[in-house]
């Protein structure tokens, strides 16, 4: 046994040398262009790991949110885990995993219009839409974020809705706010 | 370096610039308690989020305690580590930390070596001032590991295990605050994620949040079934850990006690992984052999170097981060797998005992074995090769349990032919093992003479990452080592890259290799425990008459009446595998 001529020819399955670099990639379902945009965001920042917040900042001002798809694509680009990037797209509550509406409504919690009401604003957008703050109307057209101070102190409590500010809104108003849209 | 002088509990002591008082403390012989810091000393391997404020003491002139864990020694520090403001310090820490934490005490796995259950009970702490909500998340559980996050103190040791040593990167810290765990990615069970079982997490938590599957009762039920024969192998790192278990100091070798108490707990036959092992080397060696002759005569086809197959962690590894080098590794299955596919067969007919009615048992010092033996690719007809794998640790209590006197038992040996191995197939235990088992076998066979020195000593230690030239006779072999698997996969992109200049590589995930599983008793950090239990294993080796798996009388044996010789069709059939692209499956997303 053991001898010189043990039967290796059995063994057929010793392929090619050099493995081809090719098949390494990650299963997504993103399209080609949205694989490709990201891909240009990850080299603009030279695929640094160093650099995944103001990575994840770009995509998501391109794409709106940072569904899961796209955390893998960047995760690979840059060579961490995704379990890595998930842990700071979850950290960090600019970050979003879920589209936003058509008109994104956001209520500001800054120490001024939270004095002048702006929590009572909120539960109202809650209760007219029954969302959370986080989530998207059924129909894509609305979602509800919080934001701390966008300057505009002295017409707390401040509401923006997309890029549009209303000043001293208060919970009756809420609901001609949500009217201009429809 | 500077030197400089500081005051440790009235101590004068000198340290070099840059250590934190946690070293100095220590190294003036003044323990400052710990939670969230781990080291294991001689590995490179350090965790200090300085999370916990456990280790906080109090630095005269400095307005709030400082974590020793992170804190650097400045000149002229004076430092009081157990005063009553530290002490106070210390328990509210420690309550705030039990008041989000399930009082399971009782019915919790890790009892008994809860490093905060340790504490608690240390700091006096009996009543839980803090009363609110608690932070809850659903169990999860894989084939080989237990994730209970409710049980998590956010110490970081699984994330800088699995990241840092092992970069798999199942695991990361995710969320915000009070809603913070530790988990894969998009919240996926583990089986979703690259979680290659390693069980280095496991084997690092401190508290009982990650912990692996019992297959006690399971076992304990077949062994109760009188229509079935029960077989265990155990694998050559048990050995050398079991008896911690039962307060013998670490590196005693239990062999004869462990053989023993297999026995009494009613396996009918006690058989030996080395056996396997011993087989693994006539496989991986002829595998090897063969690969560097097509290469010597110029086939430019052939893979080199060779990597080993032993390991299942490494094997989850590589079939996820390596899919493109599914053809290096050699395609020996593990020894443990090799047992049971033998068992089932050669065994089975030799007692006239039909494959169904055999149960194989391993205990392992291991958790990647346990999903091991559940792949689809090791059952024959939904019946697996290998039924059931134990760790260590779970020998440990079922021994316990079972009302067995440990120390009280006589050393038995192992039955036959399944038992019978040699010293090879022990120092498959720890790292290098399994390449200079190889080596003194690929050596004879290559070479027709006769191995002058039998120890390879340049292929042992436990840096890691370690190469060495093997002189076969004219022959110069070149051969890396890696454990951990983050050392693994710098040897791994080298290969992908065309660099390596190996001929043969041997791979371990687990940090030591198997004496340092993820099953083993738990070493609390203590690397002189991994250091004890390789010159066991070495010890081992050193007492066997026959110490060349080739040798073997029974590893003969079964070549010259079932195997034919090795790489045969027969053996293709029973001993080797093929592996599978798993990079895919991490992918949740449909």
């Amino acid at each position: 046994m053991a001898s010189e001529n043990s039967s290796c020819e059995n063994n057929t399955a010793i392929p090619v040398m050099a493995p081809d670099k090719e098949k390494v990639n990650i299963k997504i379902r993103l399209s080609d262009e949205k694989i490709s945009m990201i891909n240009e965001i990850c080299a603009r920042f030279d695929n640094d790991p160093g650099e995944l917040i103001n990575v994840l900042h770009q995509t998501q001002d391109t794409f709106g949110y940072l569904p899961a798809e796209v955390q893998e694509l960047i995760a690979h680009n840059l060579r961490v885990s995704a379990a890595h990037v998930y842990g700071v797209v979850t950290f960090y509550s600019y970050f979003s995993m879920l589209p936003k509406g058509d008109y994104p409504i956001s209520i500001c919690m800054g120490t001024a219009c939270y004095v002048r009401g702006a929590e009572k604003v909120l539960d109202e957008f809650k209760k007219e839409l029954n969302i959370k703050v986080g989530e998207t109307t059924e129909d894509g057209r609305f979602s509800i974020n919080c934001l701390r101070c966008v300057g505009a102190c002295g017409l707390a409590p401040v509401v923006m809705v997309g890029e549009k500010v209303f000043g001293r809104v208060s919970p009756d108003k809420v609901r001609d706010i949500l009217d201009e849209y429809k | 370096m500077e030197n400089i002088e500081l005051t440790i509990d009235g101590k004068i002591l000198r340290v070099k610039e840059g250590t934190t008082i946690l070293k100095a403390a220590a190294e003036a012989g003044i323990d400052i308690p710990t939670l969230c810091h781990f080291r294991l000393h001689d590995m490179d391997i350090e965790n200090k989020p300085g999370g916990c404020r456990i280790c906080v003491v109090e630095v005269e002139g400095r307005r709030n305690l400082a974590p020793a864990c992170i804190t650097e020694c400045t000149p002229g520090m004076v430092i009081n580590t157990h005063n009553t403001r530290v002490l106070n310090a210390r328990k509210t820490v420690l309550k705030l930390i039990v008041s989000d934490h399930p009082f399971d005490c009782l019915v919790c796995a890790k009892s008994g070596e809860c490093e905060l259950q340790h504490l608690a009970q240390k700091f006096g702490i009996r009543d839980i001032p803090y009363q609110g909500e608690k932070s809850t998340y659903r169990k999860d559980t894989s084939p080989s590991i237990i994730r209970d996050v409710d049980k998590c103190i956010m110490c970081r040791r699984c994330e800088m295990m699995c990241n840092e040593v092992q970069t798999v990167g199942a695991l990361s810290a995710v969320n915000r605050g009070f809603m913070s765990v530790v988990a894969p990615a998009f919240e996926m069970d583990l089986v979703h994620s690259p979680c290659t079982y390693c069980g280095q997490c496991v084997s690092v938590c401190p508290t009982g949040a990650l912990t692996e599957v019992d297959n006690t009762n399971e076992i304990l039920r077949v062994l109760s079934d009188k229509s079935k024969t029960v077989i265990v192998q155990t694998a050559p790192a048990v050995r050398a850990a079991l008896g911690e278990a039962f307060g013998l100091p670490p590196g005693t070798l239990v062999t004869g006690k462990m053989v023993a108490a297999l026995r009494r707990l009613g396996f009918k036959y006690v058989f030996d992984t080395d056996f396997a092992a011993d087989l693994t080397i006539m496989e991986e060696g002829t595998e090897l052999l063969c690969r560097l002759k097509r290469h010597l005569n110029g086939d430019k086809t052939v893979k080199l170097p060779i990597l080993t197959s032993c390991c299942p962690g490494w094997v989850n590894f590589f079939e996820h981060n390596f899919p493109d080098m599914l053809d290096v590794p050699s395609t020996a299955k593990s020894p443990q797998q090799m047992f049971g596919a033998v068992a089932k067969t050669y065994f089975a007919e030799k007692i006239g005992v039909n494959r169904k009615d055999i149960v194989v048992v391993s205990v392992m010092p291991c958790l990647a074995k346990k999903y091991e033996c559940q792949r689809d690719e090791f059952k024959v007809n939904g019946n697996p090769d290998v039924d059931f794998s134990m760790s260590t640790r779970e020998l440990a209590h079922f021994i316990q349990q079972s009302n067995i006197d440990f120390m009280d038992l006589p050393s038995e040996g192992f039955d036959n032919p399944l038992g019978e191995s040699t010293g090879a197939g022990v120092i498959f235990g720890t790292t290098g093992g399994v390449i200079e088992a190889a080596c003194r076998t690929a050596y004879e066979i290559y070479t027709g003479k006769p191995l002058e020195r039998l120890e390879f000593t340049e292929l042992r230690g436990l840096e890691g990452i370690r190469s060495a030239t093997v002189d076969f006779d004219g022959l110069k072999l070149n051969i890396g080592i890696a454990h951990g698997l983050g050392n693994a996969r710098k040897l791994l992109n080298e290969v992908r890259e065309g660099k390596s200049t190996y001929h043969a590589i041997e791979i371990m995930a687990c940090p030591g290799g198997c004496i340092g599983g993820g099953g083993q008793p738990y070493h609390h950090g203590q690397s002189d425990i991994l250091k004890k239990r390789a010159r066991a294993i070495y010890t081992e080796d050193e007492r066997k008459t026959l110490r060349k798996s080739h040798e073997n009388p029974q590893i003969v044996r079964i070549y010259d009446e079932f195997l034919g010789e090795p790489g045969s069709p027969k053996a293709h059939e029973l001993l080797h595998t093929h592996y599978f692209d798993k990079s895919e499956e991490v992918s949740i997303l449909d």
